[in-house]
């Protein structure tokens, strides 16, 4: 095996599993010592908008024009067919076209 | 309890395996494959750069499973590997997916009602994807746990193959963005904000995430503008009443 995978590579691997498994469970294992009060709902309930908005608004913000353009057709997409899929492939398709046209971003 | 009664809770249903949930949940996730798959492919493009054998490239990708963060630390990789060098890729990584700790947590309503042994593995499959559809599925009364599991392990299966054919084409590959393979995780999301949306008053810890996304990520180096966001939206939410 280790002709393939170098130990050392492998030990950085196994560091980022660590850190990867322990966020993924531990958030879990948190929730068994809160209980769910209307307050911590509202929380939950406005997470997955504000880990959208937080992981991808600075991207966006620094990815400039054809981003922005790919994403508002993107959403464009979903007002009009409410198709994640169809929204996905036209965001591509958007950046790609434009890139080749030369624009920058 | 009234709120008990309300379509958002999060309480309703405990969690139950029944087969049948498994063709909805690789539907709900189907629209994230190819998204998933160019961005396996352009991951093994770029650890073809970096010199990685293909063995390393699919342990790395089976074991960590956390296509942003591989991105970033395959990008930064150090030339050689020590304690430190391993220390500082496993805090890049730490940063990146802390979120996921988020994610598991909104998950323990549901899946807390099931035997450890079974809901923590399954938490291993938590993904951005795969989150957003498994809580949308809730939201509509979902308790079937095979829908998130199932399409997690389709998600986790595309994203393993993904990755062969980058490596091999790596030459064709080397520019991602002249596909808009960067477009695809932030187009998957705007694509979910929008049935999201109920109105500028539930928006509001968007906007505080957003601002603090903006500000950290101005001020300080690497990721850490994904966790502070997230969590400052969340607590916002604390001081606003729904009705």
């Amino acid at each position: 095996m280790n002709e393939f995978v170098h130990s050392d590579m492998l030990g950085a691997f196994i560091a980022m599993m660590i850190v990867t498994a322990a966020s993924r469970a531990g958030g879990f294992w948190m929730m068994r010592y809160i209980t769910i009060t209307p307050r911590v709902r509202r929380m939950l309930d406005a997470l997955p908008g504000s880990i959208v908005v937080a992981a991808s608004l600075p991207l966006v913000v620094g990815g400039g024009g054809v981003v922005v353009l790919a994403l508002a057709a993107a959403m464009a997409v979903t007002i009009i067919r409410r198709n994640e899929f169809i929204a996905v492939i036209t965001a591509m398709v958007v950046a790609a076209t434009a890139r080749a046209l030369g624009f920058g971003g | 309890m009234a709120i008990a009664a309300k379509s958002s809770d999060h309480l309703h249903g405990r969690a139950y395996w029944s087969r049948d949930g498994i063709g909805p949940g690789i539907y709900a996730i189907a629209p994230m494959l190819p998204g998933t798959a160019a961005f396996g492919l352009a991951f093994g493009a770029l650890c073809a750069q970096k010199h990685f054998t293909l063995a390393e490239v699919e342990v790395m990708m089976a074991i960590v499973y956390g296509g942003l963060s591989q991105f970033v630390a395959v990008q930064s990789w150090p030339d050689s590997l020590d304690l430190s060098t391993i220390a500082t890729l496993a805090l890049v990584t730490a940063t990146v997916n802390l979120r996921f700790a988020l994610m598991s947590a909104s998950l323990r309503p549901w899946f807390g009602t099931l035997p450890a042994w079974q809901a923590y593995p399954s938490m291993l499959l938590v993904t951005d994807g795969g989150w957003l559809a498994a809580l949308r599925y809730r939201e509509h009364g979902g308790a079937n746990a095979w829908f998130f599991v199932g399409g997690g392990l389709v998600l986790y299966v595309v994203w393993l193959a993904s990755s062969v054919p980058g490596f091999l084409l790596a030459e064709q590959l080397a520019d991602p963005k002249k596909y808009g393979v960067d477009v695809v995780m932030p187009a998957f999301y705007a694509a979910l904000l929008v049935p999201a949306w109920k109105g500028a008053r539930r928006a509001i810890p968007w906007a505080v995430a957003g601002v603090v996304a903006l500000a950290v990520h101005r001020l300080a180096s690497g990721y850490w503008f994904i966790i502070s966001g997230a969590v400052a939206g969340s607590l916002s939410a604390c001081f606003f009443d729904d009705e």
